[in-house]
Formats: C-alpha cells, sequence, structure tokens
C-alpha cells in the first residue's frame, strides 16, 4: 500500500484513502460543443500510459475529499510529488528516476 | 518418562509432558516440543508421501522451509488444518495430527504406483499428456489427478475462529530474531525509537537454538538471546512479537506479518484471536532473515531419515533428540561437522563423515577426528539404502571407484548455507551473485531497509553481530532516534562457516537416471531439470513452470539454489546469467482468514437499512439486497406468495393508493450563487429558467454522450437545487459532480452536500394520494393550482419540517414526502394510520418496478447499459436544445451515437400475453435463420401487469422506433416467443392519471 501527500491537507496518507483520477492536464475545452471528431478524440480518448513518470489526478475521497495532481513514475510506482488541482506541471522534478 | 529418543540432559526442555496422537497412535512428548521433534523424539520419521510419487517421506528440516512434514490437524469437526509444517507446529497437549496425500495408509500408499510408474511422469507430464482432447481433461484426467493429488484436505464447514487485525507504525521493524535481529533490535530500541521484533519461531534465537559453541556476553549464546529479549520487552517503545511471520514486503516500508496467537494452545478461549495480520509501515526496516542450509542432491535423497546437518543439531541441542542411533554424515562444508561432533558427544554412534572435498582441514575437522569419528574426503554418497525409513548410505570415490555400503539410519547432509533474500527481493531490491562464496546476496536496495547477518552474506558472529548492532543504532538515528550509549555485545566464542556446493553431487551427474530430488515438495530431480533444458526451456522462468521446481507451498527455500545450478550447468552459462526466479509473497503460505481478518458474514459489507425498516419488518416485508442497502421488496399478507402479493399491490396503488419507503435514494443538495450554471452543466436540461418551487426531470451523462444517472430535481430557492439520484449512483454522481466543479469549473461558486441519510422519503402514489397527506400537513397548499404536478414546496408535516415533491414514478397522482430522517417511521405511521381508512397498501421495489414499467419510466442502469443515449432513450425532450454547454454534449454528437440504426428503446407485448419474457433475452427478426443468428437487441425490462391483465416489457432494439407494430422473436430453449413492438407507456398513454 502506497503512502500519498496530499498537498491540501499536507500529509502523507495511506492509498486506502485516496482515489485514481486518471491523467492530469488534460483540459476541457471551453467551447467543446465545437471541438472537431480529433480534438475530442484527443481530449477524451487518448491516454499517454508512459513507463515511467506519468501525471495523474487523485481525490483525497476519504479524506479532504480534494482533487489533486501527482506525479508517479509508473516503473518503481514511487510518487515523485504532489501538488494541487490547477497549478501547472511542474517544470523540474525531484529526483525523477528518468 | 521419556520417549526412547529423547536423550537425558540434553536440549532445553524440562517442562511438563503433553500427550498427542499421529495417525490415530498416541505418543508422548514434551511441553515447548513441536510436532516434529516429538515425534522423532519417539523414533517416528515416515511422515507424509510426496506430491507427485508418493514417495515416503521424512523431515527435511526443523523449521519454516519444511518441505515434506505437511500434516492435517485436527481440533475438532470444523478446524481441520490441512498442510501444517510439523516442524513449527507447536506441540499441545491432546494435539491430534494426520499425515496427508496417502491411501489406505502412510506405509502402504497405493499412489505409490506412481513412483514405479515415474518415467511417464517426468518434467512438464502434466503439460504434455493431459492436454488432449479437450474434453477428457474436463471430465476425465482432472478430476482423477485432483483425487489422486492434493495437498490435504480441506476443512468442510466455516471457519469458527476469528482472525484479528491492526495496523502499526515504528521507526525500525527488525524482521528474524536471531543472534543479528536481535542485536539490531538492541541498539535500535536504547534510542528511544518505535521498534517491533518479528521471528516466525515460537523462541527468539535463530541458529543459537542449534549453534552449541556460540557464547556472547559470558553466556551460552541461546541464553543471552533470552536475556536480551526479556530486556526488549521490559521496553515501552519496542514491540516483539514471537509466532510472527513476515510474509510480504510491500511499498514504502509496508511490510505484512501474520502472528499465529492460538494454534499452539491446547483450548484457546474465545476471546483469543486465531492469528493478526499486522500491517506495519516502518521507517527503516532491519532485515536479519538468516540462511537454509541446502541439502545434497544424490540418488534417494529423499528417504526418510536424510536430514539437513542443522536440523539434526537442533532436535539435539534444543530439544533433546537424536535423530537416529547410527547415523553417517554427507557434506561439502564444514556446518556438519559440528553435527557430527554434538551427537557423537551425546552418545549417538557416527558410522562415517563422508565429505565431497579432497583435503579440507580446520578446527571442526580436528576435533571430529579426536572424538575417532571416521572421516572420507573425495567421497561421494551415491545412493541411499531403504525405503520407509534409510537403512544405508553407498559410498564411493567421487571421480568414480569401487563402492561401499555402510549401514546407517539417518544421514545427516549438508551442501552449505543459502542466505535468505527472499523479503530484500519482494522490496524490489536487486540481488548480485558473489562468485567467491557463490551465493546471492542483497546488492542494489530499492526501500530504506538494511541486511545484516545470514541473509546479508555475513559469515561469523562477531561479525554479524558488529554489523547488525551499528545497522540497527543507523537505522533508529535516521529515523529520528537519539544516540544510544550501551556497548555492543561481546562475542566469547562463535561457529563460522561457508562456501558448499550447488547442483547434483556425484553419481546424480547428467549421465544418470537416479531420483535425485532438487524440490521435494513438487518431486523435482536433477533429471527433469536438465530435460526441461533439453526440450527447450532456456530461462529460469520457464525451466522452474515446466519442471515446478521451487513452485511448491516451501517457494523452493531449499531447492532454488539447485536447480539454478543444474540449469545453469546444462546450459553452459554462468549462474548470474542465467538469473534467479523471482521471489514471490508470501514467504510461507498464509491462511484466507488471516487476510479477511473481521470482514465476513456480517462484517463482511455495511448494511444500510432506512428509518422506515423497522416497520416494514414488522409488517413481514421481505427485503431484497440493493447495494448496501436492505429494500422492502413486497409486502405479502397471509397465504400470499410473491406473485400474488405484488399482483394486489400493483392494482392498489392504481385504483387508491399506496406507500413506498423511497429513502435509498441518493439526494444532494447543490448551493450557491452559480448553482443553477453548475446544473447547466452537470445535466442536459435546462434550468436557469426553472422557477423555485418547480421540479424537472434530470438527466446526467458522461463526457462520452452516455447516460450516466437521471433523477428529479426540486428548486428550492434560486441558489438552492434538491438534487436525487438513483439508489446505486448517490457515491458516484457525487465523486463526478466534485470532479467537475474541483478541477473544470473551479470558477463557479457552489457546495455540494450529500444529504442521502438526512432525508427519509415516503412516497405516496396513486388517486387517493392528496387525501391521505393533506390531512397532516401544515402550510401548504394542496390544491392542483397552488401545487402542480412537478413542484415542490417546504412545510411541516405531523409537526415537523418537510420538503413536499409532487411527482410521480407511477403515472398516478403522486407525491414524495421528505422528512428528517428521525421522524421517518413517525411520519410513515402517521401516513400509514391516514391510509387505513382509504385502503391503502404498502409496497416495495418490485411493485415499484412494474409501476413505472408499465408507464414506460426506465431505470438508468436496467434499461441503459453505458452504451445509451438520450436519444436511444426516447429522451431527447430532456437534452436543452438551446444549451451550448453541458457534460456530454459533444460526446452525444460523434457521428457512432446520431448514426441510423442504433439501438432504441421500445415496448414489447408478446402476441400470448401469458407469456412473461425473461431479462436479458436476445431478439431476432427472422428465427429461421441459421444459427449463430443476427442479434438485433434484448429485453431490458418484464414483467406481469396485472393492470393490463396481461405481461409488459422494455427492450433495446436495433432501429426500434421504426419497427412500431412488427412482429419479432426471442428464441428460448423452449421455443421461440412471439412479440410485438409497440410504443413504452402500457397504462394511461394520455397521462391524466397525474391529475386523477
Ligand atoms: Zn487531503
Amino acid at each position: 500500500m502506497l503512502l500519498i501527500r496530499c498537498p491540501y491537507c499536507e500529509e502523507e496518507r495511506p492509498e486506502l484513502e485516496f482515489r485514481n483520477a486518471g491523467e492530469a492536464h488534460i483540459a476541457r475545452s471551453t467551447n467543446i460543443a465545437g471541438e472537431s471528431d480529433d480534438d475530442f478524440e484527443k481530449f477524451f480518448f487518448i491516454r499517454s500510459n508512459p513507463k515511467g513518470v506519468i501525471y495523474e489526478r487523485w481525490r483525497h475521497i476519504h479524506g479532504c475529499a480534494r482533487f489533486f495532481n501527482a506525479v508517479r513514475d509508473t516503473v518503481t510506482d514511487k510518487f515523485v510529488m504532489t501538488y494541487k488541482a490547477g497549478e501547472p506541471k511542474p517544470a523540474k522534478l525531484p529526483g525523477a528516476s528518468k | 518418562m521419556n520417549a526412547a529418543f529423547r536423550i537425558p540432559g540434553a536440549g532445553r526442555l524440562r517442562q511438563a509432558t503433553a500427550s498427542f496422537s499421529f495417525d490415530d497412535k498416541s505418543y508422548v512428548g514434551i511441553d515447548g516440543d513441536t510436532l516434529a521433534s516429538a515425534l522423532l523424539a519417539n523414533g517416528v520419521h515416515l511422515v507424509g508421501r510426496s506430491f507427485k510419487y508418493h514417495r515416503p517421506r521424512g523431515f527435511l528440516s526443523a523449521g519454516a522451509e519444511e518441505p515434506n512434514a505437511l500434516v492435517q490437524i485436527v481440533r475438532d469437526d470444523a478446524r481441520k488444518t490441512p498442510n501444517v509444517r510439523a516442524t513449527v507446529q507447536e506441540l499441545y497437549d491432546g494435539l491430534t495430527a494426520h499425515s496427508q496425500n496417502r491411501w489406505p495408509s502412510l506405509a502402504f500408499d497405493v499412489g505409490a504406483v506412481n513412483d514405479i510408474a515415474s518415467p511417464l511422469f517426468s518434467a512438464g507430464f502434466y503439460y504434455k499428456t493431459f492436454m488432449w482432447p479437450k474434453s477428457a481433461w474436463k471430465n476425465l484426467y482432472e478430476p482423477k489427478i485432483r483425487a489422486a493429488a492434493g495437498l490435504g484436505v480441506s476443512p468442510d464447514r466455516p471457519d469458527p475462529d476469528h482472525y484479528a487485525a491492526r495496523y502499526a507504525h515504528c521507526e525500525v521493524l527488525v524482521l528474524g530474531g536471531g543472534a543479528a535481529g536481535i542485536a539490531a533490535a538492541l541498539a535500535a530500541a536504547e534510542t528511544g525509537v518505535r521498534v517491533i521484533l518479528a521471528d516466525e519461531q515460537a523462541e527468539f534465537g535463530g541458529s543459537l537454538r542449534f549453534e552449541s559453541g556460540a557464547k556472547i556476553e559470558g553466556e551460552d549464546g541461546f541464553a543471552w538471546a533470552q536475556g536480551a529479549i526479556a530486556k526488549l520487552k521490559a521496553m515501552d517503545n519496542v514491540h516483539v512479537l514471537p509466532r510472527t511471520t513476515a510474509f510480504g514486503y510491500y511499498a514504502q516500508n509496508f511490510v505484512g506479518l501474520v502472528e499465529r496467537v492460538s494454534d499452539h494452545l491446547k483450548s484457546p478461549g474465545r476471546e483469543l484471536a486465531r492469528e493478526r495480520l499486522w500491517q506495519v509501515r516502518a521507517r527503516r526496516v532491519v532485515l536479519a532473515t538468516g540462511a537454509i542450509e541446502r541439502h545434497m542432491v544424490f540418488a534417494d535423497n529423499d528417504r526418510p531419515g536424510i536430514m539437513l546437518a542443522s536440523a539434526a543439531r537442533t532436535y539435539l541441542n534444543h530439544y533433546g533428540v537424536a535423530v537416529g542411533r547410527n547415523v553417517g554424515v554427507y557434506t561439502a562444508n564444514d556446518s556438519a561437522y559440528a553435527a557430527a561432533i554434538d551427537l557423537k558427544k551425546a552418545g549417538v554412534n557416527v558410522a562415517a563423515i563422508v565429505d565431497l572435498r579432497d583435503n579440507p582441514t580446520g578446527p571442526v575437522i580436528d576435533e571430529a577426528r579426536a572424538l575417532g569419528i571416521e572421516i572420507n574426503f573425495g567421497r561421494a554418497v551415491i545412493r541411499a539404502g531403504g525405503k520407509l525409513r534409510v537403512s544405508s548410505m553407498t559410498v564411493q570415490p567421487k571421480n568414480g571407484g569401487g563402492e561401499r555400503t555402510i549401514p546407517v539410519d539417518a544421514i545427516l547432509m549438508s551442501a552449505g548455507w543459502t542466505p535468505s533474500v527472499h523479503l530484500f527481493s519482494q522490496s524490489r531490491g536487486k540481488v548480485a551473485f558473489n562468485e567467491e562464496t557463490r551465493r546471492f546476496v542483497p546488492g542494489t536496495y530499492a526501500q530504506d531497509c538494511v541486511s545484516v547477518g545470514a541473509c546479508n552474506g555475513t559469515d561469523g558472529l562477531a561479525a554479524t553481530i558488529d554489523e547488525a548492532y551499528a545497522a540497527g543504532a543507523k537505522a533508529a538515528k535516521d529515523a529520528g532516534g537519539r544516540a544510544g550509549k550501551s556497548a555492543k555485545p561481546k562475542v566469547d566464542a562463535s561457529e563460522s562457516w561457508s562456501r558448499g556446493m550447488l547442483g547434483a553431487a556425484p553419481g546424480a551427474g547428467p549421465d544418470t537416471t537416479v531420483k535425485a530430488f532438487v524440490d521435494f515438495q513438487n518431486d523435482v530431480t536433477a533429471k527433469d531439470i536438465r530435460q526441461a533444458v533439453h526440450e527447450g526451456m532456456h530461462s529460469i522462468e520457464h525451466v522452474k513452470r515446466f519442471t515446478t521446481n521451487g513452485m511448491a507451498t516451501d517457494q523452493g527455500k531449499t531447492s532454488n539454489m539447485h536447480g539454478l545450478a543444474i540449469a545453469a550447468e546444462t546450459l553452459g552459462k554462468p549462474i548470474p546469467q542465467v538469473g534467479l526466479t523471482t521471489f514471490r509473497a508470501p514467504y510461507t503460505p498464509v491462511t484466507f482468514g488471516s487476510i479477511v481478518g473481521h470482514a465476513r458474514g456480517a462484517l463482511f459489507d455495511p448494511t444500510r437499512r432506512t428509518a422506515i425498516h423497522p416497520w416494514a419488518a414488522a409488517q413481514g416485508a421481505v427485503f431484497e439486497d440493493v447495494g448496501q442497502w436492505k429494500r422492502a421488496w413486497y409486502f405479502p399478507k397471509a397465504g400470499e406468495d410473491m406473485h400474488a402479493a405484488v399482483d394486489r399491490e400493483c392494482v392498489t396503488v392504481r385504483k387508491v393508493a399506496g406507500l413506498f419507503d423511497a429513502s435509498t435514494l441518493g439526494k444532494i443538495e447543490v448551493v450557491g450563487p452559480d448553482a443553477a450554471k453548475f446544473m447547466e452543466l452537470l445535466y442536459t436540461n435546462p434550468w436557469e429558467k426553472l422557477e423555485p418551487g418547480r421540479c424537472r426531470y434530470g438527466i446526467m451523462l458522461r463526457e462520452d454522450g452516455f447516460i450516466y444517472d437521471d433523477g428529479v430535481v426540486g428548486r428550492l430557492a434560486p441558489d438552492r437545487f434538491h438534487v436525487t439520484t438513483t439508489t446505486g449512483g448517490a457515491p458516484r454522481v457525487m465523486h463526478h459532480m466534485e470532479d467537475y466543479l474541483q478541477t473544470e469549473f473551479p470558477h463557479l461558486n457552489v457546495w455540494l452536500t450529500s444529504i442521502t441519510e438526512q432525508w427519509a422519503v415516503i412516497a405516496v402514489q396513486g388517486p387517493k394520494s392528496r387525501d391521505i397527506i393533506a390531512p397532516l400537513v401544515e402550510g401548504i397548499d394542496m390544491s392542483d393550482e397552488a401545487l402542480p404536478h412537478m413542484s415542490v414546496r417546504e412545510g411541516k408535516i405531523c409537526g415537523v419540517p418537510t420538503r413536499l415533491f409532487r411527482m410521480s414514478f407511477t403515472g398516478e397522482r403522486g407525491f414524495e414526502v421528505n422528512v428528517p430522517a428521525d421522524y421517518g417511521e413517525a411520519v410513515w405511521e402517521a401516513l400509514w394510520a391516514e391510509g387505513q381508512k382509504h385502503g391503502t397498501c404498502a409496497y416495495g421495489t418490485e411493485t415499484m418496478h412494474v409501476l413505472r414499467a408499465e408507464k414506460g419510466y426506465i431505470i438508468v442502469g436496467q434499461d441503459t447499459d453505458g452504451t445509451v443515449t438520450p436519444n436511444d432513450a426516447g429522451l431527447d425532450w430532456a437534452v436543452g436544445k438551446k444549451k451550448t454547454d453541458f457534460v456530454g454534449i459533444r460526446g452525444m454528437a460523434r457521428a457512432d451515437l446520431v448514426a441510423k440504426g442504433r439501438k432504441q428503446l421500445v415496448g414489447l407485448k408478446t402476441k400470448d400475453p401469458k407469456v412473461v419474457l425473461e431479462e436479458g433475452a436476445q431478439i431476432v427478426d427472422d428465427p429461421k435463420q441459421a444459427i449463430p443468428m443476427k442479434m438485433i437487441g434484448h429485453v431490458t425490462s418484464s414483467y406481469w401487469s396485472e393492470n393490463c391483465g396481461r405481461s409488459i416489457a422494455l427492450a433495446l432494439v436495433a432501429g426500434g422506433r421504426d419497427r412500431m407494430g412488427q412482429t419479432l422473436y426471442v428464441p428460448m430453449p423452449n421455443g421461440t416467443i412471439e412479440v410485438e413492438v409497440t410504443g413504452m407507456v402500457f397504462v394511461d398513454e394520455k397521462g391524466e392519471h397525474l391529475n386523477g
């Protein structure tokens, strides 16, 4: 069971309290009704599924209930860092394996 | 009273005797024995039959690595635990054990014919022989194999024991309680940090149990260990856990331990759990898991009486038991000499030591020689004699030559020691092969842990304690402990050995066909492994699966390295290039009970009951499970079956009225200045213009355009919506709403609150519904003008606050009375009493389903399945045509979702009105077509409708709305059913009853 740091509670808590919510930094268009088929496909269906660093959304569902973003290494399963929803993708990762 | 092989004065057991039985024969042991030591004290070596060949087997070891001595422990009719290792089962007075895997008896086993027919049972036998034809596998081979094989018999009653579980946090977790683990724990404990020390044995000390040559702080090593443990137990910051196995090492120093709480007790009280699962999160882990001795791989090395040298020493030095009267020793390293010396000194005859090495020297060899023990260098044991018990060993120079057979009643063997890197490997650390010592040791670490002592390849007691003490102190310091003051324990005398051999011994080489066992539990021989390589298995993982080497419950603790060496030799590759197989959890088998813990029976899943549940139960309602909820299904009167009850309830609601407990409906309050904007984005419908006091049926989509949930929403105020969801959908709808509110529309000023359990909901439906409610209501004008269909008012009922919805899920005039849950039962009883004046009934979920189907109202999740759009469901009217955005607006417009021929919801009427279709039944348009037929849809809802006097059904049918009046067919096992496609409304098509 992983330990995940909730950026709102500012505490590491066991994985049981959290729920994964898919890939992060995929913005919903403000003009979604007008999107082309290709753009909607990219937005809704295509995910990066990398071997290595992935940017994910998590929710502290059995805690403060907030959604936040996390950087995780899919090879080691380690969380590199977490940050609040709405904050930009971090430019530099502390101690990332790749 | 001493058993025949108990040596007076030897060992450490001084306690009361304990009687026990094995295969219905009674024996006497001593408190503190294991079942193994007690049987050996009575001269019993034959305890099991092997899995495949049914060969007689005895004890190989004195610990958790035991592959052979698996027994069934029987406490009573319900407690019959199979596959218990006799070497770890502690004796208690009255213990009853049975041997396994034999028929009709242990000494005469019919299955042993497999041994004679063994050329048929070579590596990969199961894969090759039983694959064809397929039906024979299912009907013939598998049942026979299962009957003949298998390890023990499963209990056939529910487990009456209970299992505890707890989470724990500590700074330093020490796994393994030998000299290394104790030293590490001592160093860590005195820094003041929280320490947990766990060992799988009942007593701490590890190899100090048998190392008669160890002296620490002036004491015998084992005595020092007991003193140190007593000191640790007395410290507030230390938790000492005996009989506790670390079975799994998971991410971020999360370690699973199983503590065996009461399996060693004669009559454990009900207050004691059988086992306790510890889930420990540690800042630092110290691995002090020791090493496991390897056997020698030679012909018939599995005969009862042949065991590891350290096991024989343990039985002697700890339990005071001689494993024979005339023992032989076969070794490739020094450690077996110590066994020979200890036994000789205890008065046991040592027939000969056979040492594969040419001219080894050292103090133990000198001592053995001085005791007059015959030593043969450069020789191999090429065969063991005897069947149910070893009777001789045949010795030959290792490069060939004359044979000599020496009579013995036990053979003690040692091929060297394998560091136990299981937990290190589970932690995702990478092992490294040490060429000089020919062993895998911890290499690259992946977590905050450190290996010390034998599991780290550290030889010698003094070096082990140095390393462990320093590691324990550092782990504690790194985790925030203060500096310790005490000095490390001083080692006065110790034993030390290393090296040994890997693979098959001379006489069991590639040119032979003898049965030289590598893996005892799965009956894998050296020859099997060579054959696997010859047949093309070049990866060690393939060799493992093909031969099943290391795949039994002992997880290859004694066999992995031998198997690897033989595979490497056959492949002509160095060992590190062939590589180790993966070590998987659990380290030793773990019961399902300990994993499940308290989460079984009534505690398996929470049960949710509504406020009105007690009333329904008292009325004799039959309940059904809907998610975690118990819902009243129907209310049978005396003599009624379900069918009769539902028919009566359905007719009563449409003729008079009925009361229905709708409390389980999900309810979410959407509040804030932007509440209407938020609703516009989350639902397909328009909300901005909905007047406060009015309601609307809302549809929620996912972004892909498919229906996700539905429900009636009431606007209580400009900034307040009372949203209802499906019973099962409440949590995911809340999650979905929170997701969008927090991450896509955070600019909206809205709060979401789950109010499902705040409000009890009583649906009163039927032409008399208003007459029933009105007398109890204060402050709400109940006239049709003031309170039309699809409106909501706040006021009081029976003196308590209510949100009174005028709405209908039956098609009749209807209300849903929301009251605070604490008043739910009282208000229900008041409404019930009022209803009795009119002849009202209570109705359950089955009637609710029939009534809504009669009106063509859908149930999300029953009539939809996650691939149904609003248009497919005939709900286009609920999608705001002028809206430019809502979740699902773009997904709904995808080419496939607006294409012709999509499955659409329609009604079905069977040509024979008495026939009720099966839900899920498939629909075709031509019943005469060849099989497999083209299926054009399926039945989603189907009921007998007493109100219609016929069956009714809803179905998803390709192009359904263009097929009105068509005849379709539902092929069933007992014949094809003809149906007519109709609209979805079967009762009151004009909707007049809503105001009736
Ligand atoms: Zn939080």
